[in-house]
């Protein structure tokens, strides 16, 4: 194996297993925030509790999505140093301005956050958590516009062998940008709210702090109506600058492989790259792809076989990705829906629960495969039509890259078994598991004898 | 032209900010098994630094991002050079950030000692390396015209190299005793202020040496020798380093850590300054050296990240400032988290 390959599955594992973490981080942060301005204005002792108890289970999953960022920052320099020297002037200059104005403010806040309950009065350590939200949430935007620019490269010229910006405005406020960062981060805010849901629907089914989990199931349920929908509609716009700027990626999305009008989408189609064309189609709805990329049911849609053979991503599993992707997004529009149906009684419907508690990896597999197709689509390209991912490998010899892919593999083992295993543990034992919250507990008469409230 | 050059300074400038900052949680780290003889002890030194060590990292971000942004040659470079190095520190780093928060979680003592572990190599690991590998990029490392290194991890690890390993440690060790000796109290706080006194003169030693060696070892001293009023920056140490030890006398803890943070920036300011222009030199051939003018970004990145950092690096340090003046004072055992 050589040190492209290996650079690209340590790439692929290193980033796949840090985005395992960062969506809840995005969502939940927004959640706690919302349940400790709840606590600030209503002085409702079940929302302190509230925003404890979810915070636990933050701090853990934060924990690992930190240390685990720290290498991405770097692995383009280590292992894509010719990627690095090429875009720099462009790409580095987005990453630095993550890091100094908004990850500072994530983090510095953080620590002020879990060590300043007593320091700060009830109101800022609110506050403090809004800003560990929006630090967290801006510098996502800022990394999906870096993304956006290795998608779709905009604002720059080519100078001396590299790519040098040149408007500076264009690069930031790209609607390939926008697009991605709404869509990504609907997308962490449905996961936060399924993950609040399904751990809620756990304790509910054992029927154990009835009220608490009422409240919080109800409030995960809110954000899963407002995001989930948010997803599939800006999942939809994503659909359309694709088809605009990335052909190749929308043509295997969709394993269309002759250019035509009227084109058509299929709701199963099993592609055979060797031959050019599907091996499997079922489903075929004409028109449809045309209509959904360019709002015309006869305008041209270009399929693989426009392009060369060495332009076209892996058509397999970028297809399959995309539509268990857009499956998966389909069932989680339905499940808030229901939830929503059923709000007034969810004791009573203990399948729902049980649904719910099991639906908590969902939307986990849902943004690894998004991934997936967002950046195999991409293929064979680091920057879409401008430098082949080949071409980016550091000179660095390959058993390195070996040793640091085993290590990488190993440390994040253990990382991951002992995160999950912790935030499945604290999940598990529910909010009274230590004295502190239950003495509250019994000091604010919290009713787990109380029916649910309506 | 002044672009790059003020991009250089602002380069080192950061760097020497995580040196600060970052350096008293390594150096805390690096001291942990030693000072902290009961459990208390090692859960007051982790408090010591828990609410601000996640702020204190992101500098070492930002010295990244910003190398990557202004010089990206450099960047480009350096960590494929440096590959085997950097990698050992990112793993140390993984692992010691996650030890404070996993740590308390569950009570098996096998559990807490795998984390105790990894907090102290997690510390004191990175200590070294960013000395040994800033050692030899004072000295120059071995990569040819096309960028590609031409040594492997042990080449870095030459006797000056390891030198500026030892440098850093100590320096790092000094500042986080001070720290300890600022958040602590009781018995904890007596070895800290004692293991300060002890280290004092060592890192004295060792920082003449250090000093020495790299007129042997290195062609920093040639910018020096051009313009004298350079020689100001290892004044500057200097009398960050006696100042330290005169506050340590008077038990001025505050003052103490700051004067010693004044000898941490002295100290990466001492090779900056040396190195102008070159941010990364070549030991094989000085043709080959990167430079802040051979291996800058455009003037209008340079131009943009400029006012990036002219707007946000006040703001940090402002709401940084803010946040250790909220945790300056002595832990409690009910203020402990972790």
């Amino acid at each position: 194996m050589d040190a492209l390959i290996l650079s690209r599955i340590q790439f692929a594992a290193t980033t796949m297993f840090h985005f395992l973490f960062v969506p809840l981080t995005l969502g939940l942060s927004f959640i706690m925030a919302y349940m400790e301005t709840k606590y600030v204005k209503t002085g409702d002792e079940m929302y302190l509790k509230m925003t404890k108890f979810w915070g636990k289970l933050f701090l853990i999953n934060f924990a690992v999505g930190v240390v685990t960022g720290i290498t991405l920052e770097f692995q383009f320099g280590t292992n894509w140093s010719q990627y690095s020297a090429y875009v720099g002037d462009i790409f580095g200059s987005l990453l630095a301005i993550e890091a100094t104005a908004t990850f500072f403010l994530e983090s510095t806040f953080i620590g002020i956050w879990i060590f300043g309950w007593k320091k700060l009065s009830k109101k800022a350590h609110a506050a403090v958590m809004w800003l560990v939200f929006a630090g967290s949430n801006l510098s996502a935007v800022w990394i999906l516009i870096a993304n956006a620019w290795m998608q779709s490269p905009v604002g720059f010229t080519m100078r001396d062998g590299r790519a040098e910006l040149v408007d500076f405005g264009a690069v930031i406020t790209q609607k390939f940008a926008i697009v991605k960062f709404i869509h990504t981060a609907s997308a962490a805010y449905t996961l936060a709210a399924f993950f609040v849901m399904g751990i809620s629907a756990y304790h509910l089914l054992k029927k154990k702090n009835v009220e608490f989990f009422t409240r919080s199931f109800r409030i995960g349920l809110g954000f899963a109506i407002i995001f989930s929908l948010t997803v599939f509609i800006l999942g939809d716009m994503n659909g359309v600058v694709v088809g605009e700027k990335q052909p190749t990626k929308l043509a295997a999305m969709e394993s269309l492989w002759e250019t035509q009008r009227k084109a058509p989408v299929y709701l199963f189609a099993w592609p055979d790259p060797e031959n050019e064309r599907n091996a499997v189609e079922i489903g075929r709805i004409p028109g449809l792809l045309s209509f959904l990329i360019f709002h015309d049911i006869n305008a041209e849609v270009r399929g693989l076989n426009d392009f060369p053979r060495d332009e076209r991503p892996p058509v397999l599993l970028t297809s399959f990705a995309f539509k268990g992707m857009v499956g998966i997004g389909v069932l989680l529009i339905l499940l808030p829906i229901i939830g929503w149906v059923k709000r007034k009684k969810l004791l009573e419907n203990p399948l729902y629960l049980k649904i719910m508690m099991y639906a908590i990896p969902l939307p986990y597999l849902a943004i690894q495969l998004g991934w997936i197709v967002t950046e195999f689509g991409r293929q064979p390209w680091i920057v879409y039509g401008l430098m082949r991912t080949s071409e980016a490998v550091s000179p660095v010899p390959p058993h390195q890259v070996l040793i640091s892919l085993g290590g990488f593999i190993l440390v994040y083992s253990i990382l991951g078994l002992a995160g999950f295993s912790l935030i499945a543990k604290y999940a598990k034992q529910g909010p009274d598991s230590d004295g502190e919250d239950a003495a509250d507990d019994a000091a604010a008469g919290d009713g787990d004898v109380q029916p649910a409230v309506s | 032209m002044e672009l790059q050059t003020t991009w250089f300074f602002l380069w080192g400038l950061i760097w020497a900010l995580f040196f600060v900052t970052g350096g008293y949680d390594l150096g805390i780290g690096s001291l942990y098994p030693f000072l902290g003889k009961t459990e208390l002890d090692k859960r007051m030194m982790i408090n010591a630094k828990g609410p601000l060590w996640d702020g204190n990292q992101v500098w070492l971000l930002t010295a990244g991002g910003v190398t990557f942004a202004a010089f990206p040659q450099v960047y480009a470079t350096m960590f494929s050079s440096l590959y085997a190095a950097l990698m050992l520190i990112l793993f140390a780093l993984i692992i010691r950030g996650v030890s404070f928060e996993f740590r308390h979680q569950l009570d098996d003592p096998r559990w807490v000692k795998v984390w105790d572990t990894c907090i102290f190599i997690g510390s004191i690991a990175p200590a070294i390396l960013f000395g040994v590998a800033f050692a030899n990029i004072f000295k120059g490392i071995p990569f040819d015209g096309q960028g590609i290194y031409q040594g492997t991890l042990f080449t870095l690890l030459n006797p000056y190299g390891l030198l500026g390993g030892v440098l850093f440690l100590l320096l790092f060790m000094q500042h986080g005793t001070l720290w300890l000796a600022i958040r602590t109290t009781g018995d904890l706080q007596e070895r800290a202020v004692g293991t300060a006194k002890t280290l004092w003169p060592v890192l004295l030693a060792v920082a003449v040496i250090f000093l020495i060696a790299s007129w042997f070892a290195t062609d920093l001293y040639e910018n020096y020798l051009a313009h004298p009023a350079y020689f100001l920056v290892i004044v500057l140490a200097v009398v960050g380093l006696i100042g330290t030890r005169l506050f340590m006398s008077k038990q001025a803890w505050f003052k103490a850590w700051f004067a010693s943070a004044l000898t941490i920036i002295g100290c990466t300011f001492f090779g900056v300054v040396g190195l102008f222009p070159a941010l990364f030199p070549s030991s094989i051939n000085p043709r080959f050296d990167l430079t802040a003018f051979n291996a800058s970004s455009s003037p209008l990145t340079l131009k943009i990240m400029l006012t990036v950092v002219i707007i946000f690096v006040p703001i940090v340090l402002a709401y940084q400032i803010w946040a250790y003046n909220l945790f300056k004072t002595k832990v409690t055992e009910e203020d402990m988290v972790y």
